[in-house]
């Protein structure tokens, strides 16, 4: 141990008496870890972040009817037959129902785009129509109520925001130009959803199935058929049974489930931040370089003092970790400043990028400080390897002989 | 007394092969050494001398014949246990002092020290040898840059002596002082050999020679 302590101190003393060289060589490996961690960490937030947005989301089962993706499928005019209908039929609708009612919630979706006005100011927005008892389990208000009258909405915080709506507002919907317009009255203002494939409330009107028909028509002929499941476990069990029943002979509805998308999407911005991880890890590479470079530096300047050490009695080993000790001691000096850089770095590249730090703290991206640091200090210890090997394999005459 | 010498050459032979051509350095060198003794090396430049002293050193191993050293075969051996020789049974003192430029005059005597016993020095033995060889505890704080040639060659001898040699190894000891500070070096080194070291000394320098009991010399790499 002490042997090992005398060895250090000739690092710790060769580090001290080049210092400047050094701690250059240092900076980069410093700018190394600082890349590596600030693009981790920006990638974990972004995953994060776009995870906890979509998750709300993500035991829904989505049904729509199937729009002949693929080859030939329904040709226009061809008619009877085929189910080549845009919406989901009643029949349809009770066919999922009696599967996954035992499964979970299943609701339907009307859903419509239309012109509507609000005082002086005209605009476009989702309608959606579906049964007032889904409204409390699937939307939280931040005002208001939730419909009881045929007439009465609630709407989404976006639409809230463009069109300066209040609980009370009246909205005139439809087209005057087209024909009749009716108008039904805002009761209830709701929280932010973000983007999701259940529903996109956020710009939407919402209200009852009745007060939907009663304007556009079309009972029984829904858009949308959303399942919410008690247990994810159950995704599958209720997908094969709803494609066995429904998509036998041909294809009439597609089923959407969302945790799949949640996982193609984090897959994605996964690949991505490696993608980043791997150009910032180039800095690290040209860090390697440098160090090497005085490493080499410090065994030729010292190559007289090494024939000395092995003169009067030094191992090999003992030379080659004397080397090795330091430039592990500069990689983790470079990572220890690289990591306290790194935090700060991090934070305003993550409050850039993804406009929110709030999953900085969080495990997972953390995680990528300890990570950076350690591929930084063995990238640093790797370069002095061959440096190390070179001065212990000096003879000793020639090394005494060297001026 | 043991009988047998501490230092046995047999028909030793050094070969360098050079680009140009090889170059005897030794030639079939025969030559015993007894413990205590007091021996110098004489001869003129490029005639083996130094080449001599590093053999004897488990510095070099023969390119053929047999050394021993406190009997054991020098050639046979491999860098590991050349190494330990070189530790614990050889003090060297060089012409250029060669002392560690990181370490502290203390430290550089200590070094060798902490190699063998692989601790620290509690003994006081450090502080001794260097007292005796005339570096007190302030200069011992000292890097070898801050000291004179005559005090770091005293330091050389105290980091040579540290692991008590059998056998001390002298190139030139003097070679870069002047004669009044290379008097002091030889006295101390007199004084050594007359408390039982075995002594080996290379030097140009008769009158440096006369410190000896033995003389030896070389004459392009043969014993004449
Ligand atoms: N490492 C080496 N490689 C090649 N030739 C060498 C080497 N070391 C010594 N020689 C050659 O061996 C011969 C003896 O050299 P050595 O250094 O032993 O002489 P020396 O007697 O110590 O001379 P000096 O009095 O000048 O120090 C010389 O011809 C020298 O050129
Ligand atoms: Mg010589």
């Amino acid at each position: 141990m002490i042997i090992k302590d005398i060895i250090f101190q000739l690092s710790i003393r060769s580090i001290r008496l080049h210092f400047l060289r050094s701690v250059l060589a240092a900076l980069g490996i410093v700018i190394g870890v600082v890349a590596i961690a600030s693009m981790g960490m920006m990638g974990a937030n972004m995953t994060l972040s776009v995870t906890e947005e979509l998750s709300s989301m993500a035991d829904t089962l989505v049904v729509t009817a199937y729009s002949g993706g693929g080859g030939g499928g329904g040709m226009p005019g061809m008619g009877g037959g085929g189910d080549d209908d845009d919406y989901i039929s009643q029949d349809e609708f009770d066919a999922v129902e009696r599967i996954a009612a035992k499964y979970g919630t299943v609701y339907a979706i009307y859903q419509e785009s239309d012109t509507i006005e609000v005082g002086d100011k005209k605009g476009r927005a989702t309608m959606y129509g579906l049964d007032e008892d889904m409204f409390p389990g699937l939307f939280t208000l931040t005002e208001g109520a939730f419909p009881r009258s045929t007439n009465s909405v609630v709407v989404g915080p976006m639409l809230v925001e463009r069109l300066d709506l209040k609980v009370g507002s009246k909205i005139e919907i439809g087209d005057p130009d087209e024909g009749s317009t009716t108008t039904v009255r805002v009761v209830g203002i709701l929280e932010e959803r973000g983007m999701s494939q259940d529903i996109n409330s956020d710009m939407a009107i919402i209200g009852s199935e009745k007060l939907f028909t009663g304007i556009f028509g079309g009972e029984g002929e829904y858009d949308q058929v959303n399942i919410v499941l008690n247990d994810l476990d159950d995704t599958e069990t209720v997908t094969d049974q709803i494609e066995d029943k429904l998509n036998r002979k041909e294809d009439t509805v597609t089923i959407q489930d969302s945790s799949r998308m949640i996982e193609s999407i984090t897959g994605t911005l996964s690949t991505m931040t490696i993608f980043v991880m791997a150009i910032a890890g180039i800095s690290l590479l040209v860090a390697a370089v440098s160090i090497f470079n005085v490493m080499m530096m410090s065994v030729t300047e010292r190559i007289r003092e090494i024939g000395i050490l092995r003169s009067i009695g030094t191992q090999k080993n003992e030379v080659r970790s004397m080397f090795l000790y330091e430039s592990a001691i500069l990689g983790v000096l470079g990572a220890v400043i690289g990591a306290v850089v790194s935090l700060t770095v991090g934070w305003l590249v993550v409050l850039a990028m993804v406009g929110s730090t709030e999953y900085f703290f969080a495990p997972a991206s953390l995680v990528y400080v300890p990570f950076a640091m350690a591929i930084g200090t063995v990238t640093c210890i790797l370069s002095g390897l061959y440096p190390a090997w070179s001065a212990s394999n000096l003879d000793p005459i020639e090394a005494l002989r060297a001026e | 007394m043991n009988s047998s010498p501490v230092v046995e050459l047999a028909d030793v032979t050094k070969v360098y092969h050079l680009p140009s051509g090889d170059v005897v350095a030794l030639d079939g060198v025969s030559l015993s050494i007894e413990e205590g003794e007091f021996v110098a090396i004489m001869g003129p430049s490029g005639s083996g001398k130094s080449t001599l002293l590093n053999q004897i050193g488990s510095l070099d191993v023969p390119s053929s014949g047999d050394l021993f050293i406190d009997g054991k075969n020098i050639g046979e051996m491999g860098d590991r246990h050349l190494t330990e020789m070189r530790l614990n049974t050889i003090g060297y003192i060089f012409q250029k002092f060669n002392l560690i430029p990181l370490l502290t005059a203390f430290e550089n005597v200590e070094y060798p020290y902490i190699l063998k016993h692989r601790k620290k020095d509690e003994s006081g033995r450090v502080n001794h040898i260097l007292e005796m060889v005339g570096i007190d505890s302030d200069l011992s704080r000292h890097r070898p840059s801050e000291l004179s040639g005559g005090q770091q060659q005293r330091v050389a001898i105290a980091r040579a002596l540290v692991n008590e040699p059998k056998i001390l190894l002298c190139d030139e000891p003097t070679g870069n002082l002047d004669t009044k500070t290379g008097r002091h070096i030889m006295d101390i080194l007199d004084g050594l050999n007359s408390e039982g070291r075995t002594l080996i000394m290379v030097t140009h320098d008769p009158a440096i020679a006369g410190y000896a009991s033995r003389t030896i010399n070389l004459v392009d790499g043969r014993v004449a």
